[in-house]
């Protein structure tokens, strides 16, 4: 059970990469689905066992590395922590097998597609259930590499393959430091084996490296790792690009599986982030920042896919606050409804441009609500959900973090705090712009497209109304589990917080005005969308004229990529012609050309002595005889 | 006297004397019964150097050991082997007659002598009786100005080369007092003073070895010879003689004048380098196939000699192991040169070979083996054999003289990967003719001892590592 979760997605994707061909699109596709629906359903009996039951357990499966001091095995950790994971993962993934039957059904390369999404499921149940570092980043780049394969899976468009090796360049920044904290790790502690690592924490808090706390250190490394690949201010670039992919890669990748992986990261290392308070200063700011940040960003995208991820750094922006102010648990819970409601809207969105005729932009929807009634429904229960509007999913989570970040009572909580309350309104504000302007109003795309707009095959519509019962139920009925009373005896120790921190019960005993906040800022939003884009269409025109410094600076996405572009990509770009015109070409393309053209050179000379003429060939023959003769001679008379 | 010792080359010399009568008398072409007889016999001796006991004889002139074994079966399979090519060829090109096989046979008889021998007149003997054949096979092909001039030229350079030899056994004589190899190992042994005389005379024998082995500077006669006499020949003249010309360096260095390596080792040390230097350059423009494949066998000759340059035991069988190699890959190479024919007529430039791999892709992948084997690129067995040299040099801190051999090795990759890729990627309008069934087997055969050599070596290495514990032991 614990080895078929991981190992079934795997199968899958052997058969269907390697005989894909084979076996046809149908056979393929299917075998897959088997395959994860297999996997899912290991993954929830052992959350039931592992988690509910209280019985973790860890399965070594082959002895990986063995050199000097350094030992690294294949094992399998299963503690409530990964096995929440594994559960959510498997899980998820299984739906969005599905829903990708119907979608993806006029692709060419079927069984490509679904290999590799069976494979990055692999590689995410690798990373989640890693018991030491190495394994830990074998999974992280799996699912980096897999990414890659996703964004790039129509590698005919220009702009898809472009975003894909814009995700995996940033990543690659975010790996670096990853790398780096492993390095310090080892060197700090002398293994990379989790329990070792956790057993030796409190005897290395005064160790140093380079003049600064060892375990502050590798905190704020790991913390910049889990940057990258979860799009946190700064490294953040990668993720709206990576919207290129097919709408279910968006949906399982982008935006419940692999961008939480930074946040499993360091729920993972809580043992060694409790011992560094700085690192989790920095963590908080960062997180709070991309919170809203991201979220203002949200306000003025036009791309459905760009809006939603946008939502989602959003969101990963306060699942790190919540890291940061010592509130593992509620961080991956909001981790886990999370999951469940950004999978729900991209994939609701995904049977939109489906319906659509493939078309992305919301100021050319509208009007289409009647016409595509399911989807409908679907969306609203997501936007709710993200929206943190009372009963559903999102609101115990997002509730629960903004609580936490109040009852941190310093000063980064505070500002953590102000940010989510004020990112919370700007969420309800996009999501219902989104929901207003792409399915009411006056129909706005051309007469051809609205003819066409259909509901979703059952396929499709099977795992949506599947990941709404999730939108709507996983919070309540986990609240108690992940973040309540029944708290202690569900993580089993799983994370770990240190003595001085009483957040998890502090959150509970904020004032009133605190735990309403969240829902009242939420409604608030949803009127503004409401008077914005049904009441007074005219109002956001309006204001983004008046306003119009700002409303660039948001759509262009505060200039990042325009101030990356100049201050690496252009002086990389430059390096590197210096590099390729003078070291490559002249340099190193020189040395075997001019070799080469040496040695045709002499090869020419020395066929030259070969003249033809009996009476040269016996002078050489004798002229060789004279030489070794006088050095024969020379070195007898030398040595005597 | 023990005579029955040198019974494989008193088969080869009375069975060459009986199958001359019986081709001579019938009136009608008696060369292919001929051929035939000549190889029986040749695979008669083979089974008889097997047989043979160790020691001397003839007043200590001739020696029977391990190495002799060696390097005499060496000799036998590539005569044999480049007779069988001979057959068909000669048929074709109406160069069909009895005396090419039997010439043949006694230049292999000289062979042997050579190998055998144990006194410088004995090794001269040896030499003579090879070389004689040579010259007049040279000029087989009797209608052909070439042909003509090849084996005029080997003969003047050849007698160049015999004189040489000679003067050097006389002033070894006379300086030493012997010309038997024991006792001039006892005459050059520890504690004994050389003279100059002796050293000069040395440089003298070396100088006529050196010639049969066509290392750089007595190599002059090579590329000429090789492009001039017809293919089977040249192909005889690539394998066993140059086997049994390296043999009889090893053996003279290694044997009677082992004491004064400090002396030779120079001079080895330096023929070496320039024959790889010179094999791999000189290549580069050429566009007769047969005379870049004499430059090719110089450059082989300097790899090999770099074995035993460096005058260890690691090196010599290195040595020992390089030319079994060389010898089968270099057959293999001539038996599609053999083949090589447009219309029925035979055609030598690498241009020919245009497109071979489309219209002859069986001859075209084993000519690829070959050609890669002889740059030495891995698995193929000729980069075991570089290797094994390689190693030796370095083992014994001669890191220039490897540097240099994998330097040449990299120039030489550039005119064998020519020929594969024009076999590949050029196209030709008039393909060559098919090859015929014999030459096929020998093809195949040696194409398979280089594409396995690297999951069996055990037996070779392991006999050439008995020839030479028998050799400095």
């Amino acid at each position: 059970m614990f080895v078929g979760a991981i190992f079934f997605p795997l199968l899958g994707a052997f058969i269907s990469g390697f005989f894909g061909r084979l076996l046809g699109d149908k056979v393929a596709q299917w075998t897959t689905v088997l395959c994860m629906v297999l996997a899912a359903v290991c993954g929830v009996s052992a959350f039931m066992q592992v988690a509910m039951g209280g019985h973790p357990e860890t399965i070594v499966l082959l002895r990986w590395m063995d050199v000097g001091g350094l030992q690294v095995n294949w094992a399998l950790r299963y503690d409530t922590l990964s096995v929440v994971m594994v559960a959510m993962v498997t899980f998820i993934s299984t739906l969005i097998h599905l829903y990708s039957v119907g979608y993806m059904s006029h692709d060419h390369t079927i069984p490509r597609f679904f290999a590799y999404l069976s494979l990055f499921t692999f590689m995410m149940l690798m990373l989640v259930t890693a018991d030491n570092l190495a394994q830990l980043f074998f999974g992280w780049e799996g699912v980096g590499l897999a990414s890659y394969l996703l964004i790039g899976y129509w590698y005919e468009k220009d702009s898809a393959n472009k975003a894909a090796m814009k995700a995996f360049i940033v990543n690659r920044v975010g790996d670096l430091f990853f790398m780096l904290g492993l390095a310090l790790t080892f060197l700090t502690f002398g293994s990379i084996e989790f329990p070792v690592i956790f057993a030796a924490v409190a005897q290395h808090t005064n160790d140093t490296y380079l003049g600064i706390n060892s375990i502050e250190l590798i905190g704020v490394l790991l913390f910049l790792g889990a940057c990258g690949k979860s799009a946190q201010l700064g490294l953040h670039t990668w993720l709206p690009d990576a919207m290129e992919g097919p709408t279910p890669v968006s949906a399982l990748i982008h935006a419940a599986t692999m961008v939480t992986a930074g946040v499993f990261l360091m729920a993972r290392m809580s043992p060694i982030m409790e011992y560094a308070p700085t690192a989790l200063m920095i963590v908080t700011v960062v997180g709070a920042s991309t919170a809203l940040f991201a979220a203002t960003i949200g306000c003025v995208q036009n791309d459905i896919k760009r809006i939603i991820a946008y939502s989602t750094c959003s969101q990963l922006g306060y699942m790190f606050f919540a890291i940061g102010v010592g509130a593992y648990q509620v961080a991956i819970f909001h981790l886990f409804t999370h999951a469940f409601f950004k999978a729900l809207l991209f994939l609701g969105a995904g049977s939109v441009i489906h319906a659509m005729s493939d078309e992305q932009d919301i100021r050319k929807m509208g009007g289409i609500w009647t016409k595509i009634p399911v989807t409908y429904l679907v969306m609203w229960i997501g936007n709710l959900a993200l929206a943190g509007i009372p009963l559903f999913a999102g609101y115990y989570s997002k509730d629960a973090i903004l609580e936490a970040a109040f009852a941190a009572h310093s000063g980064v909580g505070t500002y953590a705090f102000v940010c989510g309350i004020i990112a919370a309104f700007l969420t309800a504000f996009y999501s219902w712009r989104l929901l207003f302007l792409t399915f009411h109003g006056k129909p706005r795309a051309d007469h051809h497209t609205m003819e066409h707009v259909h509901e979703s095959p059952a396929v499709m519509l099977v795992p949506l109304l599947l990941l709404s019962v999730g939108a709507v139920l996983t919070g309540y009925v986990f609240a108690p589990y992940f973040i309540g009373e029944l708290e202690h005896d569900f993580w089993h120790g799983a994370i770990f917080n240190g003595a001085h921190n009483h957040i998890m019960h502090a959150m509970h005993e904020v004032p009133e005005w605190v735990a309403l906040a969240p829902t009242v800022v939420g409604v608030a939003g949803i009127a503004l969308a409401f008077v914005f884009y049904m009441l007074a269409p005219a109002l956001p025109r309006a204001l983004a004229n008046g306003l119009r410094p700002i409303y660039l600076f948001l759509l262009n996405k505060w200039y990042f990529d325009e101030l990356y572009d100049f201050l690496f990509v252009r002086p990389a770009m430059w390096l590197a012609r210096v590099f390729w015109k003078v070291g490559d070409a002249k340099l190193i393309d020189g040395m075997p050309n001019g070799a080469a053209a040496l040695a045709a050179d002499v090869g020419r000379g020395a066929v030259r002595l070969q003249t033809g003429r009996v009476a040269n060939y016996a002078f050489v023959m004798l002229i060789g005889v004279v030489i070794f003769v006088s050095l024969f001679l020379y070195s007898l008379f030398k040595g005597a | 006297m023990n005579w029955t010792l040198a019974l494989p080359e008193i088969l080869l010399a009375v069975s060459g004397l009986v199958i001359l009568l019986a081709c001579v008398i019938p009136k009608q072409d008696t060369s292919y019964g001929g051929s035939m007889a000549v190889i029986g016999s040749l695979l008669g001796a083979a089974v008889l150097v097997m047989m043979q006991d160790e020691g001397t004889a003839f007043s200590g002139q001739y020696i029977a050991d391990p190495f002799g074994r060696f390097m005499k079966l060496l000799c036998l399979a590539g005569a044999a082997a480049t007779l069988l090519l001979a057959i068909d060829f000669n048929e074709r090109e109406k160069l069909a007659r009895f005396e090419f096989p039997l010439l043949a046979l006694f230049a292999t008889t000289g062979m042997m002598v050579m190998i055998s021998a144990n006194d410088l007149m004995a090794v001269y003997i040896g030499l003579e009786l090879l070389s004689l054949p040579l010259y007049v096979i040279a000029a087989f092909n009797r209608d052909s100005g070439r042909s003509a001039e090849a084996g005029l030229k080997y003969f003047v350079l050849g007698a160049l080369a015999s004189g040489l030899l000679l003067y050097g056994t006389t002033l070894v004589y006379g300086f030493a007092g012997s010309t038997n190899f024991d006792k001039l190992a006892e005459a050059f042994g520890p504690g004994q003073s050389v003279s100059a005389g002796v050293v000069v005379g040395l440089v003298f024998v070396i100088a006529g070895m050196a010639f049969k082995a066509s290392a750089v500077p007595f190599h002059m006669w090579t590329p000429d010879v090789y492009e001039g006499a017809p293919t089977p020949v040249t192909a005889f003249f690539a394998a066993a003689p140059k086997v049994a010309a390296i043999a009889l360096l090893v053996r003279v260095l290694t044997g009677p004048f082992a004491d004064l390596s400090d002396q030779w080792q120079q001079v080895l040390l330096l023929i070496s380098a320039a024959s790889m230097l010179l094999g791999s350059f000189a290549a580069i423009g050429q566009r007769n196939i047969k005379r870049l494949m004499a430059y090719s066998s110089i450059g082989h000759v300097g790899y090999a000699l770099m074995g035993l340059a460096v005058d260890t035991d690691v090196g010599v069988r290195g040595v020992l192991v390089y030319m079994a190699i060389y010898l089968v890959m270099n057959i293999g190479t001539f038996a599609v040169l053999v083949s090589m024919r447009r219309q029925g007529k035979s055609v030598e430039l690498i241009d020919d070979l245009a497109g071979l791999g489309k219209t002859h892709p069986g001859t075209a992948m084993w000519m690829a083996v070959f050609m890669f084997s002889m740059a030495g690129v891995p698995p193929l067995a000729g980069f075991f054999g570089k290797l094994y040299v390689f190693l030796a040099a370095m083992q014994a801190g001669y890191l220039w003289l490897a540097l240099i051999g994998v330097g040449t090795s990299v120039i030489g990759g550039y005119y064998y990967l020519r020929i594969i890729k024009v076999m590949y990627f050029d196209s030709t309008e008039q393909p060559l003719d098919a090859a015929t069934p014999g030459v096929g087997l020998v093809m195949a055969g040696s194409g398979l001892f280089n594409v396995l050599f690297i999951l069996w070596p055990a037996p070779l290495i392991g006999a050439a590592q008995l020839a030479v514990a028998a050799l400095v032991g």
